[in-house]
Parts: C-alpha cells; structure tokens; sequence
C-alpha cells in the first residue's frame, strides 16, 4: 500500500488533536500544558515536512526549521517563567496565577 | 514499498500512542520520557519522508537540548503533582468534545482535499532538490543563500531566548559573600595595616 501525503497528514492531525486535548484534560499542571504546545509544534512540523517533500519545494524544510528555533526558545523562556513563578508562589498550579488579577 | 509502509505505520503507531501517553501519565517525569520518545518517533517519520537533516535536528536539538531541559525542570521544581492531578476527570468531557470536533473536522478537511492541477504553474519558484545532492547540502544551499535572512532571525531569536532565560532566573541574595574585584584591588595598605606600638609588658 502506497503511503502518500495524506497519510503523513493524518498522523499530523492526530498529533494536534492530542495535544489540544491534553492542554484541556491537564488543566492545572503548566509543565504538561508547555508539553502539549510542544506536541502541537511537533504536528505542524509533520506537516510542513510532509507537504516540503511531496510538492518537491525545499523551502517547507526551512520553515521547519524556522518552527523548531521558535519552539525550542518558547521552551526555554516558558520554563524560565516557571522557575521564577515557582520561586515566588512556590507552587505551579494554574489557577494560582493571579497575581495581576486579570 | 511494503517496507516504507510497515515502517511508516510503526512509527506512527508509537508517536501517536507515546504522544496519548504525555498527556495521560501520572508521572510529568514518565510524560517528558514519553515525549522523548514521540519526538524520536517524528524523526523516524522525517527520515522516512526524505528529510533528513531535520530528523536529525529533531533529535540532536529537541531530545538533546530542550527535552533534557524539561526533565531538569521538572526534577528541580518540588511540586506535589498528585495535587495538581485533582479535578482531573472533571474537564475530561469538554476536552474530548473539543478533540473530537477537531479531529473529524481535520480528517474531513484532509479527505476533500486535493491540490489544484493548475496550483503547480503559479508556486512561486519551488526549490527543488537536485537529484544528485543530498538533503543537507540541499538545504544548506538554499538557508545560506536566499533565506540567509531569516536564518539570521532564527540565530537573533536564540539570542533574545538565552538573554531572556538568564534575565529572568537570575538573582542576587542578599547576604551572600562576593568577591568584589574593585574594592580588593582598591586596598590600601594604611586601610589595610594598622601599626600599634606596644610596650613592654603591657599588652594592648
């Protein structure tokens, strides 16, 4: 069985669909959430890849690799502000953040 | 074929399930592990695709650098995550409502679609790899020359990340000994030494 394009994309929209689901289902724990938003980069970078490959324009492979510094720097900065927010609530639970009172 | 197919399946079937696993295990340190494998999972996939440098990437960037940051985070916070699981079952409903709505509204809009046949003539001057050229040099040939720009972004985007990081986690305790160069090297020797004269017999 041939395995084409919209195989890739599928396994791309599970993926986005998991991490959705997984930022509703752990709603109060920030470190599982910032893994979701990395599993959702993940699908996106799938699919880019995928559509890079069967239209046979490199240029996907680039945004690809666009995606993945952005995510790797969202990462970094997002555990950061974890680390000071544990440090002065210590505590990471979402629904203590509410110290600007938005 | 059936080979490209058996794999394609292998390492779909093991992203899929270790991703369900991220979001499902009790431990966030058997999440992270599950997401190492995920990610190792997507590079399997990108080698079988043809992109190689990128799984490489993946694995020596993602599962290198930033997953093993994950699990440094998360083994340094001290944080009862049992606490954080209550209320676990309670956005369950809605969560799976909005999934599933997402899904099937992905696979509908995957399973009507189909590139436009005359789409092919008016791409904006597709880049195709040479044949005989390798994924990395042809990608290399493309990053350094027509999107040096934006690589270059990437690289400032590295940067405002790791200033940012250091800025933020950085502080000074008070009452904490420092060595402070200026006023060591700005020591005198009549601040520092204090010639008494003592007599005899006396003490001071």
């Amino acid at each position: 069985m041939e395995i084409g394009l919209s195989h890739y994309l599928s396994v791309a929209a599970i993926l986005f669909t998991i991490g959705i689901f997984g930022i509703f289902l752990n709603r109060k724990n920030v470190i599982i959430i910032l893994m979701s938003v990395e599993l959702l980069m993940l699908a996106v970078n799938i699919n880019l890849v995928a559509f890079s490959s069967f239209l046979g324009d490199l240029v996907g492979q680039v945004f690809a690799l666009l995606v993945l510094t952005v995510a790797a720097a969202e990462a970094a900065i997002g555990l950061a502000i974890l680390v000071v927010f544990y440090r002065n609530r210590g505590s990471i639970a979402v629904e203590d953040v509410n110290m600007m009172k938005g | 074929m059936v080979l490209q197919a058996v794999f394609f399946y292998l390492f779909a079937a093991i992203a899929v399930a270790s991703a369900f696993m991220v979001i499902a295990a009790r431990n966030p340190v058997h999440s992270v592990l599950f997401l190492i494998l995920a990610f190792f999972n997507a590079a399997g996939l990108f080698i079988l695709i043809g992109a190689e440098f990128l799984a490489m990437l993946l694995v020596v960037v993602y599962v290198g650098a930033v997953m093993v940051l994950f699990l440094f985070v998360v083994m340094m916070l001290d944080v009862d995550f049992v606490e954080l699981r209550q209320g676990f079952l309670q956005y369950l409903p809605v969560g799976a409502l909005v999934g599933i709505v997402l899904l099937v509204e992905l696979l509908l809009g995957l399973g009507a679609w189909v590139i436009s046949p005359d789409l092919a003539g008016t791409l904006p001057a597709p880049a195709p790899a040479a044949a005989d050229v390798s994924n990395i040099r042809a990608l290399g040939e493309l990053i350094y020359t027509r999107y040096i720009l934006f690589f270059q972004m990437a690289g400032l985007v590295l940067l405002v990340a790791m200033i940012g990081s250091i800025v933020l986690t950085l502080r000074h305790k008070p009452g904490v000994k420092r060595q402070n160069i200026a006023t060591q090297v700005g020591r005198t020797r009549e601040a520092a030494v204090e010639v008494r004269k003592v007599e005899t017999g006396k003490g001071i």
